[in-house]
């Protein structure tokens, strides 16, 4: 069963390697206000361990990560 | 309250693609992840801080003969150049690009040679200052 998480903005990075999702991650997470949620997808091999060390570097947190056959999608709480 | 950011000092002594992308890659990814990244330019590396130059650059003399194929397979993946990172870099507040002063005189480069971007022309002693308090310092 998927949980249902509430989003306000999504972010594709699927095709991009590192530094790409990384980077825009931080972009798009800058757009953000407090308490609101952002996707990303991605098909890096990196990126599950390099948005997850982003995420927690910033003090921001991961609700959930879900790992799809050929993509990851991270749901991510601007905490600070 | 302001929390101190960890800092990452490198040393940018190569003036190849390969090498760049090691820069600006590491580079893109401290500034991502809030730390002060400071770039000093020397030796071949300074000269691609002279306008121009920095899209100019190709693979050494060894692997030249896959620089055609390398740069083609970026543009496939869709992979910013080294001075789209350092733009990008730059406006996140977080650069500080140091140019070395005796490279300068030695290959006949001026200040108004140099990219906009360029905070300051530099000595050891800049260097040495700043990356005695880095907590991340590197030679590319």
């Amino acid at each position: 069963m998927v949980d249902k998480i509430g989003i306000d903005r999504e972010l594709d990075c699927l095709g991009l390697y590192c530094p790409e999702p990384v980077f825009r991650t931080r972009q798009e997470l800058d757009k953000l206000a407090v308490g609101q949620v952002l996707k990303v997808i991605a098909d890096d091999p990196a990126a599950e361990e390099d948005i997850k060390r982003l995420v927690k570097r910033l003090g921001h947190q991961i609700l959930q990560l879900r790992k799809e056959r050929d993509h990851f999608q991270f749901f991510i709480k601007k905490i600070r | 309250m302001s929390e101190k950011k960890k800092k990452l000092a490198i040393i940018v002594h190569s003036g190849t693609l390969d090498r760049l992308f090691c820069v600006f890659t590491l580079g893109s990814t401290a500034t991502a992840m809030d730390m002060e990244t400071h770039l000093y330019f020397t030796f071949w590396g300074l000269s691609m801080l002279v306008k121009g130059a920095m899209e100019k650059a190709g693979l050494p003399a060894t692997y030249k003969h896959m620089e055609e194929q390398l740069k083609k397979k970026l543009k496939e993946m869709k992979y910013p150049t080294p001075y789209e990172m350092l733009k990008r870099m730059k406006a996140s507040g977080l650069l500080k690009i140091y140019a070395c002063s005796p490279t300068m005189e030695m290959f006949g480069i001026k200040k108004e040679d140099l990219i906009p971007e360029v905070d300051k022309i530099a000595g050891a002693a800049a260097f040495l200052d700043l990356a005695s308090d880095a907590d991340i310092t590197l030679l590319v």
